[in-house]
């Protein structure tokens, strides 16, 4: 990833447009011209591969409807708070983790073992404790992003240059100003990874547990398009999702500047 | 204080932080007993750690939980080889033909960042309920990593490596499999690693939401028919099971890479 940024840049030609934008326009065309091929030929059952336009068609009347915006803002609103949630007890956690060896000693390895691990297998226990509502799909969307967040923070806490916090120490910093204006604002980085990463799980743990059991909510609207077979809607819902989810973690990943460092 | 007694000093200060952890681990299931057992915990909502346990001989004798685990196993294996083949094919190709690689490199990162599994119901449709719907929905979820992994391993191949092939006038051929592939080889498995993780991940997801294969349909099923104990006792085993080979590959990893 780092070394596309190294990579030489192919000469622009007199026409203005570089022969990779060319090449992505031919792979999208290709893509696009196989599809609506497969979509014509019978090969495989109807509506597993719908044409295009179809799909277009559902796009657009997905994209002009008040219901679907109200599923979104429900599944934004998920994990919105699984965020919120997970990702302030993971900063601390990590914060802990990381500013104290002993406890890091003891307890780190019980969450780096247990970060890789599947965590839609918990929604049956987040049912029982929750509820089949919202706030189970929450929970789900907390316990995935927790992980990540913390195991990201208390690295990053590790690696704070230690002349910052002599500064602070020798400023007699109290604890909470040492968090808020050393810590914190060294750590920069490694909080906006760790909450991109969180972001990424929180989202598949709330809409994975929105396809499992739910009545509302973009997994529930997508599960829906499949039961009752309406494949041009699930393949409409699932490009917003991708696009959405893509351009989100863009936008944290910038607002960070964790473009920057990468390309460094 | 002999150097004996140093280490041995060392050794007894080092392994407190672990002993504490574990015992906070064995504490915080003591008191969920108790409180579950006095009443003050709902035993239908939690079940007590002892029943727990219990039921681990339920799911061996009547579940068939290793039959289970090797279902499990051999979907991820198979994603494995798959990925294998098709994940570091597809970033020594994009590193070959570096247009294909400036074309394409950000789109594979995007992919890594879009909730690749969401897209079950649609390999349900095309690959039917079966175990292709699952290891396929493991091998596309964890393709990304091992591409970009593959890419960055061979991109960072040190310069005098390269050079050194080029004074012995290595064909192309030769340049890749004597210079280039083994000296990406730590970093491919690096990615290797973080695609089988990805791959067992999604797989037990997918068994746990389409009803379908080993240990994430028996979760399923055991909750399904509200058998509490049991359900935590599976949800143990697949954490122990993930984190054990998670270990297993880290080891790999260590063993592979050169010392120094």
């Amino acid at each position: 990833m780092a070394d596309t940024g190294r990579l030489k840049q192919v000469a622009v030609p007199a026409l203005g447009v570089s022969p990779v934008t060319l090449l992505r326009i031919a792979i999208i065309l290709g893509v696009l011209a196989v599809w609506e091929f497969l979509a014509h030929s019978g090969w495989l059952y109807r509506d597993v591969v719908p044409s295009l336009l179809a799909i277009g068609r559902d796009l657009l009347e997905l994209l002009t409807s008040g219901n679907y915006y109200f599923n979104l803002g429900v599944t934004a609103g998920e994990v919105g708070t699984a965020l919120l949630i997970g990702g302030s007890s993971g900063i601390a956690v990590g914060i802990l983790l990381g500013a104290n060896r002993f406890m890091s000693k003891a307890f780190e390895s019980y969450l780096y073992y247990l970060g890789p691990t599947p965590k839609i297998i918990f929604f049956p226990i987040m049912i029982m404790y929750f509820g089949i509502g919202p706030e189970s799909k929450v929970a789900l969307g907390t316990l995935s992003c927790f992980f990540p967040v913390a195991l990201s923070v208390a690295a990053g806490m590790r690696q704070i240059d230690k002349v910052l916090i002599r500064v602070g120490k020798s400023f007699r910093a109290g604890t909470w100003q040492m968090v808020v204006k050393i810590y914190l604002p060294a750590m920069r980085h490694p909080i906006i990874n760790g909450i991109r990463l969180g972001l990424g799980v929180a989202l598949i743990g709330t809409l994975l547990a929105e396809t499992k059991l739910s009545n509302k909510g973009i997994g529930f609207l997508i599960i829906n398009a499949y039961s009752t077979f309406d494949m041009p809607r699930m393949y409409a819902m699932l490009i917003v999702l991708f696009v959405l989810a893509i351009g989100a973690n863009a936008l944290v990943g910038r607002f960070g500047g964790l473009h920057s460092i990468k390309r460094n | 204080m002999t150097a004996a007694a140093v280490a041995k000093h060392s050794t007894a200060r080092d392994s407190t932080p672990a002993l504490v952890g574990f015992g906070s681990l064995v504490a915080f299931f003591l008191v969920m007993e108790l409180l579950i057992q006095t009443g003050l915990v709902n035993r239908f909502i939690v079940p007590p750690p002892s029943e727990i346990i219990g039921s681990f001989q339920r799911l061996i004798l009547e579940e068939d939980i290793f039959h289970r685990f090797l279902v499990t196993l051999g979907e991820c294996l198979t994603a494995g080889v798959m990925l294998t083949v098709f994940g570091v094919t597809g970033g020594v190709l994009m590193h070959r033909y570096k247009l294909l690689q400036q074309a394409c490199e950000t789109w594979v990162a995007a992919m890594a960042s879009a909730p690749l599994v969401l897209m079950y119901p649609l390999f349900l449709v095309i690959f039917g309920r079966n175990v292709w719907t699952i290891i396929m929905m493991g091998f596309i979820a964890a393709l990304p990593p091992v591409i970009l992994k593959t890419i960055e391993g061979i991109s960072s191949t040190r310069k005098v490596l390269i050079n050194v092939g080029r004074s012995f006038n290595l064909t192309p051929a030769q340049q890749f499999w004597k210079i280039l592939f083994p000296a990406s080889l730590p970093t491919i498995f690096v990615g290797l690693r973080l695609g089988l993780i990805f791959a067992l991940i999604n797989i037990v997801g997918t068994e746990f939401l389409i009803n379908f294969g080993g240990l994430g349909q028996l979760i399923n099923d055991l909750a399904e028919r509200y058998d509490l104990a049991g359900t935590y006792a599976a949800i143990c085993f697949v954490i122990l099971v993930s984190v054990l080979f998670f270990m297993t590959l880290e080891k790999a990893e260590r063993w592979l890479i050169p010392v120094g």
